[in-house]
């Protein structure tokens, strides 16, 4: 099957490349653009450790296909942090040990930072029901939840 | 997964010619492929060209204006449950789509789609038949509209004919003191398929009284069906719970449920009567505020 040809803007960054239709966005960031901090772990949509935020919107990364990127823009997990600076999400994962095997864990920042933008001061339960989509097995969520409220907090400017 | 060709067309005779055309004996539209995409990779569907929908205005379009709504097949969940004027003309299909799978799914997943899966655990089919959406379907020998409740014919299986495409879903303007609501058991509270699902939509006079209703359930038969039975039971009351009662014995009645992994068949004919019953106390609530 022939490749096509892709123009997108990955983390505010032009980028082109050459992929075969039936490629998923998770692979071509892996794969052919050397962004291996989006992880794959079902490749059916229900896991969530493949999340990126494309053109605003909060995907699973296995259920897009790269061709769909022509123009479209995506944020991943290497997006997130500025320069130096961790992203306050980041900052509270650590701070709250929110990170234990790490596979789950930049699904569940970018799936944050995306549930965030939308709502910058949500209640635990808006937490919890806002990363259903990302499965963790290790945590049991709790130093998760935390982590977000406390990011939020800060982001607002309340801590 | 299989290989396949790919196109993106920006409008809907291009789209239609693509369908149609004798290029590839499999041709599949392609809107937020949360279910298609997934098909294909397990190869329980196979496709020798993906028709991307999401370059035609017709389908991506959100009109709401005095006639109604008229919502174009691939738009997201997401975008609907964002949309807040839909979301609080239509409230029982932002509680449908609002439940559908995770905030990820919900950012890809298409109403259009949806309904061209054609699940009898549709969630936002229920929905669309309690508000007697119609379907606008455009092929190669024009357009023709079908009611919802015709649109799936079984598990997996439409109305659409080799060519056709779903462009949009039509809703009725709601009437004064009208609203729906729509809700499902599922033993998870999220990223869950349902085991029932039920809409109820209905119209209240000044006295409170109910002068229409519509109810429709999923995943309790081979298709979402309407209820029409459960709907007589309460036009013509007060909601009060003698009605809520005979609808929610009708709803029961009505259903034609199977055993499977998530749900008994006994179990679901009891759920349907339960949820109508919920979903008709909600929607009442809500035309009443109306008022």
């Amino acid at each position: 099957m022939a490749k096509i040809h892709v123009e997108a803007s990955v983390n505010g960054e032009p980028v082109e490349f050459l992929c075969e239709p039936r490629a998923s966005l998770l692979e071509v960031l892996r794969d052919e653009l050397g962004l291996t901090g989006t992880k794959e772990g079902c490749a059916t949509g229900e896991c969530g450790a493949c999340s990126v935020i494309l053109d605003g919107r909060l995907v699973c990364s296995c259920l897009v296909l790269g061709v769909e990127m022509e123009g479209r823009s995506v944020q991943t997990i290497e997006g997130i942090a500025s320069a130096e600076r961790l992203h306050p999400l980041q900052q509270k994962f650590l701070e709250h040990a929110a990170v234990q095997c790490g596979i789950c864990t930049p699904g569940l920042i970018v799936a944050a930072k995306a549930l965030l933008d939308h709502n910058p001061d949500p209640s635990e339960e808006e937490v919890r029901f806002g990363l259903a989509g990302n499965l963790c097995r290790c945590t049991g969520y709790d130093k998760i939840v935390r982590a977000v409220l406390d990011a939020a907090a800060e982001m607002r400017g309340q801590t | 997964m299989e290989p396949f060709r790919y196109q993106a067309p920006q409008s809907l005779t291009e789209a239609i010619e693509l369908l149609a055309g004798d290029g590839d004996p499999r041709p599949r539209a392609l809107a937020g492929g949360t279910d298609l995409l997934v098909q294909l990779r397990a190869g329980s569907v196979s496709a020798g060209l993906l028709v991307d929908v999401k370059r035609i205005p017709d389908l991506t379009g959100v009109v709401l204006d005095g006639d109604g709504l008229r919502l174009g097949a691939a738009v997201s969940a997401a975008e609907i449950g964002e949309h807040r004027q839909l979301a609080d003309s239509y409230p029982g299909l932002a509680d449908a789509v609002g439940v559908i799978g995770s905030a990820q799914v919900q950012g890809r997943a298409s109403v259009g789609g949806n309904l061209c899966n054609a699940s009898p655990a549709a969630d936002s089919v229920p929905a669309l038949i309690a508000l007697g959406a119609q379907c606008l379907i455009a092929g190669p020998s024009g357009s023709r509209t079908v009611p919802v409740e015709s649109f799936v014919s079984g598990p997996g299986e439409t109305a659409l004919a080799r060519g056709e495409i779903l462009v949009e879903l039509r809703l009725p303007r709601p009437p004064p003191r009208s609203a729906d609501a729509y809700l499902r058991f599922t033993p998870r509270t999220e990223m869950d398929i349902a085991v029932v699902g039920a809409a109820v939509n209905l119209t209240l006079d000044s006295d409170g009284v109910c002068r229409a209703a519509r109810v429709a359930l999923g995943a309790v038969a081979p298709t979402a069906m309407a209820a029409p039975a459960a709907a007589q039971a309460l036009v013509g009351t007060r909601i009060d719970e003698e009605a809520l009662a005979r609808a929610a014995a009708a709803a029961s009645a009505a259903c034609a449920p199977i055993d499977d992994k998530r749900g008994t068949a006994v179990f679901r004919r009891k759920l349907a009567g339960v949820l109508i019953r919920r979903a008709a106390t909600t929607a009442a609530a809500r035309a009443a505020q109306r008022g």
